[in-house]
C-alpha cells in the first residue's frame, strides 16, 4: 500500500475550478515529482494534500490513516512536513532558532511555560545537526533575513526537515537559484532521498528528471500522465503540451 | 531584573528627597505590571491589544466587589480578582484568537467598550460612574505577624513583592518554549501551523494570561486609589498602556514596558505639574518616537550599544549578537 494516496480531489474557488479530479499516490522510500506548466493546480494540490485548504470532495490518506480535511498542524503531527515556494521563515529569529521551533521534541513541550528552552542542548544540538545537513554550518546565529537567497531556500528545507517528517513535500525548491545552488540542492535532497519519502514540484526538468523515482504531470487541474520519467519523456501528452520541450 | 527590583525597593529612601512622594513609586509599579502583561501580547505575541484597560478594570472592581460583598480578605480579594479577570480573558480570547492584525485589534477594542459600557451601566453591581468608593487595603497575615497597609510604604512593599513575582514569571514564560512558539506565531502563523504548533490555542492562552496581569494591576490599582471607577477601563487607559509600551521598547525588549511606564507616570506627573495639556506633549513625542525611533527607548539603548561595540575593533563578532538577542538591554 502506498504511503500517501489522494484520491479524487476536486477543488473549486468560486467558479474556477482548479482540481478537476486529481488521484495521486506516493510509494515510501521514493521521490515523486509533480510538474506541469504555471496555473495548472500544482501548488493548490500541494495546499490541499498538506491541509491548508480542504478538498471539496475526495480522499486523502497517510500511512492508511484518512486525513482529508485536517488542520496543516494536525497533518503535520502525523509526520508530514512541507517547504513552501514563496519563502516563509521566522525572519527575525536566527536560523539556528528557525529549525529549533520547529522540532518535535519543542513542539511536544511547547506549552511548557516554566523550563527555559535557550538550555535545552539537545535540542540545539539537533537543530544544528539539520543545519549542517541542509548546508548551514556556521549560520546558526545569522538571522533568517540575512541570509542569502540560496541560504534561505536552504533554510526553507532545513526548517520543514526539523518536524522529521516521514514524507516531505518540497515546492519548487530551485526556484531562483543558480546552476551552482541547483546543483548543491540536487545534491542534498539524493542523500535525503535515501531516508525519506519525498515529493518535489518543479519546473526545473533536468532537474526532475534526474533525481525521481515517478513523475506525475498536472495540467488543467488533471492528472495527464504519470510514470518512470524515462517512459515520461516518450509520452505524447507531455510532447504535446510542451513540457518535453523543456526536458 | 534584581537591578530594576533593588531600585524600586529603595524608593522610599530617597523619593521624598527628590520632590517626589512614595504613592508616585507605587503607581508606576503597577502600570509596570500592567505594561508587561500587555507587552506578552504586543511586543512578545505580535497581537495588538487596543482594548487591555477592561481586564484591569475588571480587577480592580472584582477585587472592590469581593471585599464588599463577600468580605474577602486581601489574598483572597487578590485571587479572586485574577481568576475573574482570567475568565474574562479566556472568554473573550475564545472570540478572538483566530484573527490577527487590524481585525484582532479591532476586536479587542470592542470587547474592550462592552467592559467599559458595563461599568457605567450596571449601577447596582458597578455603582455606574461614580464607581467604587472606600475599597480598603486589608491587613496582610502573615500567620505570625499582621501588617498593616494603609501607609503607602507598606503597601508599596507589599505590592514589590508581587511586582517581582509577575517579572520573573513572565521572564521565564517568554524563555520557555511557549515563549518562543508565541515569537514564532508572531513573525509567520502559517509558518507555526505548518510545523505542528496550535496557533489559535497559544493565543488564547496568551491572552488569557496577559489579562491575569492586567487584573492583578488592576486589583492592587483599586487598593492603591481605595476605589474603582469607569475611567480604568476606558478607550484612554487602554491606549496609555499600549503608548508605554511602544514608547519603552517593547517591541525589541522584553524592559520595554517598565521603562515606558516609568516615562510615561513621570512626565504626567512633572509636565503636569506646569501645564493642564501634557498629554498634547507627550502626544506630539509619542508622534516623533514612532516616525523616527519606532523601537523606543530601548531599541535605541539597543543600537547605541551595538553602535559601540562595532567601534571596538577586538571584538567584531559582538555587534550581531547583540542585535538579535531581545533579552539583552
Amino acid at each position: 500500500m502506498a504511503l500517501f494516496e489522494a484520491t479524487q480531489l476536486h477543488k473549486r474557488f468560486g467558479d474556477n475550478v482548479v482540481l478537476e479530479s486529481i488521484s495521486l499516490s506516493f510509494e515510501e522510500g521514493q521521490l515523486a515529482g509533480i510538474m506541469g506548466p504555471n496555473g495548472a493546480g500544482k501548488t493548490t494540490c500541494f495546499n490541499v494534500l498538506t491541509g491548508r485548504y480542504k478538498p471539496d470532495r475526495g480522499t486523502v490518506r497517510f500511512a492508511g490513516e484518512d486525513i482529508t480535511g485536517l488542520s496543516p498542524r494536525r497533518i503535520a503531527c502525523k509526520g508530514v512536513s512541507r517547504s513552501f515556494q514563496i519563502m516563509n521563515l521566522f525572519d527575525d529569529d536566527s536560523a539556528l532558532d528557525n529549525v529549533l521551533i520547529a522540532l518535535p521534541s519543542v513542539r511536544r513541550q511547547g506549552y511548557s511555560m516554566w523550563r527555559d528552552l535557550g538550555r535545552d542542548s539537545a535540542a540545539h544540538d539537533e537543530a544544528a545537526t539539520i543545519l549542517a545537513r541542509v548546508g548551514l554550518a556556521g549560520k546558526e546565529h545569522a538571522a533568517a533575513d540575512s541570509l542569502s537567497y540560496g541560504e534561505r531556500r536552504a533554510l526553507e528545507i532545513g526548517v520543514a526537515l526539523a518536524a522529521r517528517p516521514r514524507l516531505l513535500f518540497l515546492d519548487e525548491p530551485t526556484a531562483g537559484l543558480g546552476s551552482e545552488g541547483t546543483a548543491r540542492l540536487a545534491e542534498l535532497i539524493a542523500e535525503l532521498k535515501r531516508q525519506l519519502t519525498i515529493v518535489i514540484i518543479e519546473h526545473d526538468m533536468n532537474f526532475l528528471f534526474r533525481l525521481a523515482d515517478r513523475i506525475s504531470v498536472i495540467h488543467w487541474g488533471q492528472v495527464i500522465a504519470q510514470g518512470h520519467p524515462d517512459a515520461l519523456r516518450e509520452n505524447p501528452w507531455v510532447q504535446r503540451s510542451n513540457l518535453g520541450a523543456a526536458a | 531584573m534584581v537591578f530594576t527590583v533593588a531600585v524600586l525597593a529603595s524608593t522610599p529612601l530617597w523619593l521624598s528627597q527628590v520632590g517626589l512622594y512614595q504613592y508616585l513609586a507605587l503607581e508606576i509599579m503597577i502600570w509596570m505590571m500592567f505594561a508587561l502583561g500587555h507587552n506578552l501580547l504586543l511586543g512578545h505575541g505580535g497581537l495588538p491589544s487596543f482594548g487591555h484597560g477592561a481586564y484591569f478594570g475588571v480587577g480592580a472592581y472584582a477585587f472592590g466587589l469581593l471585599q464588599q460583598r463577600a468580605d474577602a480578605g486581601l489574598l483572597t480579594g487578590l485571587l479572586g480578582a485574577v481568576i475573574v479577570t482570567a475568565f474574562f480573558g479566556m472568554l473573550v480570547g475564545a472570540f478572538i484568537s483566530h484573527k490577527r492584525g487590524i481585525y484582532y485589534a479591532l476586536l479587542t477594542i470592542a470587547f474592550g467598550q462592552v467592559f467599559w459600557f458595563a461599568a457605567v451601566k450596571l449601577h447596582g453591581l458597578t455603582g455606574g460612574e461614580d464607581g467604587l468608593l472606600n475599597i480598603k487595603r486589608p491587613v496582610l497575615s502573615l500567620g505570625v505577624a499582621d501588617i498593616d497597609l494603609r501607609s503607602n510604604e507598606a503597601f508599596f512593599y507589599f505590592a514589590l513583592a508581587l511586582f517581582a513575582l509577575v517579572l520573573v514569571a513572565l521572564w521565564r514564560l517568554i524563555h520557555s518554549p511557549f515563549g518562543r512558539v508565541l515569537r514564532a506565531i508572531k513573525q509567520n502563523e502559517m509558518r507555526a501551523a505548518f510545523v505542528g504548533h496550535n496557533v489559535w490555542l497559544h493565543k488564547w492562552l496568551a491572552f488569557a494570561l496577559s489579562a491575569s496581569v492586567a487584573g492583578l494591576a488592576g486589583a492592587l490599582f483599586a487598593m492603591a486609589q481605595q476605589s474603582a471607577y469607569p475611567n480604568v477601563m476606558s478607550l484612554h487607559n487602554s491606549g496609555f498602556v499600549v503608548m508605554m509600551v511602544l514608547i519603552g521598547g517593547g517591541l525589541v525588549s522584553f524592559w520595554g514596558p517598565v521603562i515606558g511606564a516609568l516615562v510615561f507616570i513621570l512626565t504626567r506627573d512633572l509636565l503636569g505639574a506646569y501645564t493642564e495639556t501634557w498629554l498634547l506633549w507627550y502626544g506630539l513625542v509619542f508622534m516623533l518616537m514612532v516616525l523616527f525611533q519606532p523601537d523606543g527607548v530601548a531599541g535605541a539603548w539597543q543600537k547605541g550599544r551595538a553602535r559601540w561595540a562595532r567601534r571596538k575593533p577586538t571584538d567584531p563578532a559582538r555587534a550581531p549578537a547583540v542585535k538579535h538577542t531581545p533579552r539583552e538591554a
